[in-house]
């Protein structure tokens, strides 16, 4: 949470009574306002009144086809199956792969970071090739891997006795593919974030907690994690928005399917908007999904302002 | 401007500016470019036509842009919106409707009527149909894709048969004892789930009109369509038909080749890509035929496919853009571009051609051809085609009975055609005299 204002409370004295508009303030900040106005607030107001309308292919024919349609684009997405199923995905793909791909991040993170391990540098790279790699690539490789017949993974389970499994052909196990797919090619990222948060947990404080008596276990519940705190929330919020905007792994891997089982919310909006030109209502659930996503953020912001470790996160 | 300092500065400006114009009137007088956009493979193979027509028609160029086909479709709308949009256009046929909403594209009549090459009577009247939209020709045909069926000759015998099967009930017969013979993992036949293409076949084959009211309401309950959606539900009840989508089958013709499954449905492209794909000992284990029907007498119907060239009203140069798709749709053009491409001809005659009468593979789709149906010609209709798929992927899945499914699908295509509904409504108030409110 950003405040500003910062320059205005001293501005009165330093200004030496000059009006407030002619602070030189404005004139450094002018070019950034006006790329974002343009950039950002022109298309973002334009896509809301988009939203009002039932933009499609006939309206680009003539714009006396188009019709200004205020929150009917709303109420049909809320009565739209397809819309709750995909939300239904989203939130799925949400709370199991965020934790998984936070808990994966902070386990490497840890293990590169231990005092034993040489060759850090080395396992840090390996750990994040994934984040780098393109993701089409990825794709393409991890449908082989998830083959139901000649799959890597089935020959693995095969071998500890387990049943085929219908990666991404039997609806059921469709999340759950993508998910593994995503938390492998994600993690990385988040350890690396990790990593330099640990680099700045003070040794002393593990010093004074094994002289104290604390084991491994007892130093990483009550000075590790808690010193991580705010590494948490920054890594929490950032992987919840970007998981909240899942499309490119169900579009490599599987097109939303089998049976609209890895539909995200993204995914519907780019078939709406730009396979089959209904731009008004894609609009309608860019907005859905951007409410979503801030008071997401909001929430978890708010829960963490009040939370027990705010002091040490300071 | 070292290299000719002998001469003086005045001089130079003077014999620079005369070069100059001498270029400009180059540039205007001798060529006028006719640009043309074409897609994939298509897009790189027509160059080589274009020298002839530029000789036959001296200071008129040809430019080709490939565009890739996955980003086909929007460019053309980005184009078309930005005012960007060439003098011709390869365009595929299920997308004329939409470019015609659009009035993107110029009608072709009154050039067909004074063409001695361009001749209705010279193609394919099921493909020549999918150009004609509200009783006026957008396109020409340039290429046929249809769909007929891809088989294992060696298991199709094994199982009994020695030809290829005709009707619905001889098929359905000959599938079941493939299924039988074959191990658990072999099936009879693949249908990849969520692709509309099979159950809107064997509807059309029924006799069934897809969309009822010009168009405005989806017709899915009736009873042609509700039978043959039943016939092909059946194909995976019966377990003829693996349960998988296009992100299970990796690699279709290697799994064609170890016996996964002994048929498939498939267009002219298959054709090319069993041959450069399979080993040279498995060339006479496959052939094609075409779809089984109803009528003994003659084949099931299949879907009028391909690509059609099209003249852009917004062309400045629409004469000449016609003169360049005359050219392209002649028949020695037509040949010359089947053997670069192996794209089968639109045109009747060229069918006469030795490479495509000799080849056992292509007889099957010179039949076909004979019988082809088009899908209805409307903007939404690829949005409909994907939620029949959507929708008989939920029933195949057992997710939805027939009657859900089929209920469903009519509601959800009545809702994408209420747009349409309401610009028929306008359009008929307005023919009507009333002033639009």
């Amino acid at each position: 949470m950003t405040r500003p204002g910062g320059w205005r409370d001293g501005a009165g004295a330093s200004l030496g009574g000059r009006p407030r508009w002619m602070n030189p303030a404005y004139g450094f900040v002018m070019p950034a306002l006006l790329a974002i106005a343009v950039f950002f607030f022109v298309p973002a107001l334009a896509s809301v009144l988009l939203s009002l309308t039932d933009f499609d292919i006939y309206a680009i024919a003539s714009r006396a086809n188009l019709r200004l349609t205020w929150h009917e684009n709303y109420a049909r997405l809320l009565g739209d199956p397809l819309f709750w199923l995909a939300l239904r995905n989203t939130l799925y793909f949400v709370v199991v792969a965020g934790p998984l791909s936070i808990a994966a991040s902070l386990a490497a993170a840890l293990l590169v970071s231990a005092r034993l391990v040489r060759w850090k540098g080395l396992f840090r790279t390996v750990l994040f090739l994934p984040v780098v790699t393109t993701l089409v690539a990825v794709g393409v490789v991890w449908r082989y891997a998830y083959h139901p017949r000649i799959g890597l993974l089935n020959h693995a389970l095969g071998a500890l006795g387990v049943g085929p499994v219908d990666w991404l052909g039997d609806p059921a196990w469709a999340m759950p593919a993508i998910i593994l797919m995503a938390v492998w090619k994600g993690f990385g990222f988040n350890m690396v974030i990790f990593i330099a948060g640990l680099q700045n947990v003070p040794e002393r404080l593990y010093e004074a907690a094994s002289i104290d008596g604390a084991g491994t276990v007892a130093q990483l519940r009550h000075v590790t994690l808690p010193l991580l705190a705010p590494t948490f929330l920054f890594v929490a919020v950032m992987t919840a928005i970007g998981y909240f905007q899942l499309f490119a792994e169900p579009y490599v891997m599987t097109q939303g399917g089998p049976a609209h089982a890895t539909l995200s919310i993204v995914l519907l909006m780019y078939g709406e908007g730009f396979r089959w030109w209904n731009m008004g209502y894609a609009a309608a659930l860019a907005f859905v999904l951007f409410a979503l996503i801030l008071a997401l953020t909001l929430v978890t912001l708010r829960l963490r302002a009040r939370g027990p470790s705010r002091e040490l996160a300071t | 401007m070292t290299s000719i300092p002998l001469l003086p500065a005045r001089l130079r400006v003077v014999l620079s500016l005369l070069l100059l114009a001498a270029a400009c009137s180059r540039e205007r007088g001798a060529s006028t470019v006719v640009e043309f956009w074409a897609m994939g493979r298509e897009g790189e193979m027509v160059q080589e036509l274009v020298p002839e027509f530029e000789r036959r028609l001296p200071g008129v160029r040809v430019r080709v842009q490939q565009v890739p086909w996955s980003a086909a479709h929007e460019k053309l709308l980005t184009a078309y919106v930005g005012k960007a949009m060439p003098d011709v256009i390869q365009v595929g046929n299920t997308w004329l409707p939409e470019l015609v909403a659009l009035g993107a594209l110029a009608r072709l009549d009154a050039w067909m009527a004074a063409s001695s090459v361009v001749r209705p009577e010279a193609y394919f009247a099921g493909i020549l149909d999918t150009n004609v939209i509200d009783g006026g020709t957008y396109g020409v045909p340039w290429y046929v894709d249809t769909r007929v069926i891809f088989y294992r000759t060696d298991v199709l015998r094994a199982a009994g048969q020695t030809t290829p099967p005709t009707t619905w009930d001889g098929w359905l017969e000959a599938m079941r004892r493939i299924r039988e013979r074959g191990a658990p993992d072999r099936y009879a036949i693949l249908l990849p789930l969520a692709e509309w293409e099979m159950p809107v076949i064997l509807a059309l084959e029924r006799g069934a009109g897809l969309l009822r009211d010009q168009d405005r309401y989806g017709d899915f309950q009736s009873p042609p369509f509700r039978e043959a959606f039943r016939f092909y539900l059946d194909l995976f009840a019966r377990d003829l038909a693996p349960r998988a989508g296009v992100a299970q089958i990796v690699n279709l013709y290697q799994d064609f080749a170890s016996g996964f499954f002994a048929l498939f449905v498939s267009g002219p492209w298959s054709i090319g890509e069993l041959e450069r794909r399979l080993p040279a000992a498995m060339a006479e284990r496959w052939s094609t035929a075409p779809m089984p029907g109803l009528d003994p007498a003659r084949p099931g119907v299949s879907l009028a496919g391909g690509a059609s060239l099209a003249v852009l009203e917004s062309s400045p140069r629409r004469d000449l853009a016609w003169r360049w798709l005359e050219y392209l749709s002649e028949p020695a053009q037509q040949a010359a571009f089947y053997r670069s491409t192996g794209d089968l001809p639109a045109r009747v005659g060229v069918w006469e051609e030795p490479s495509l009468r000799e080849s056992p593979s292509a007889r099957a789709f010179a039949r076909q051809l004979r019988y082809l149906r088009s899908p209805p010609k409307i903007p939404e209709w690829e949005r409909i085609a994907s939620k029949i798929g959507e929708h008989a992927e939920a029933a195949i899945r057992a997710r939805a009975t027939v009657d859900e499914a089929l209920g469903a699908l009519d509601r959800d295509v009545d809702a994408i055609l209420a747009k349409r509904r309401w610009l028929m409504a306008r359009e008929h108030r307005e023919a009507a005299g009333g002033p639009s409110e």
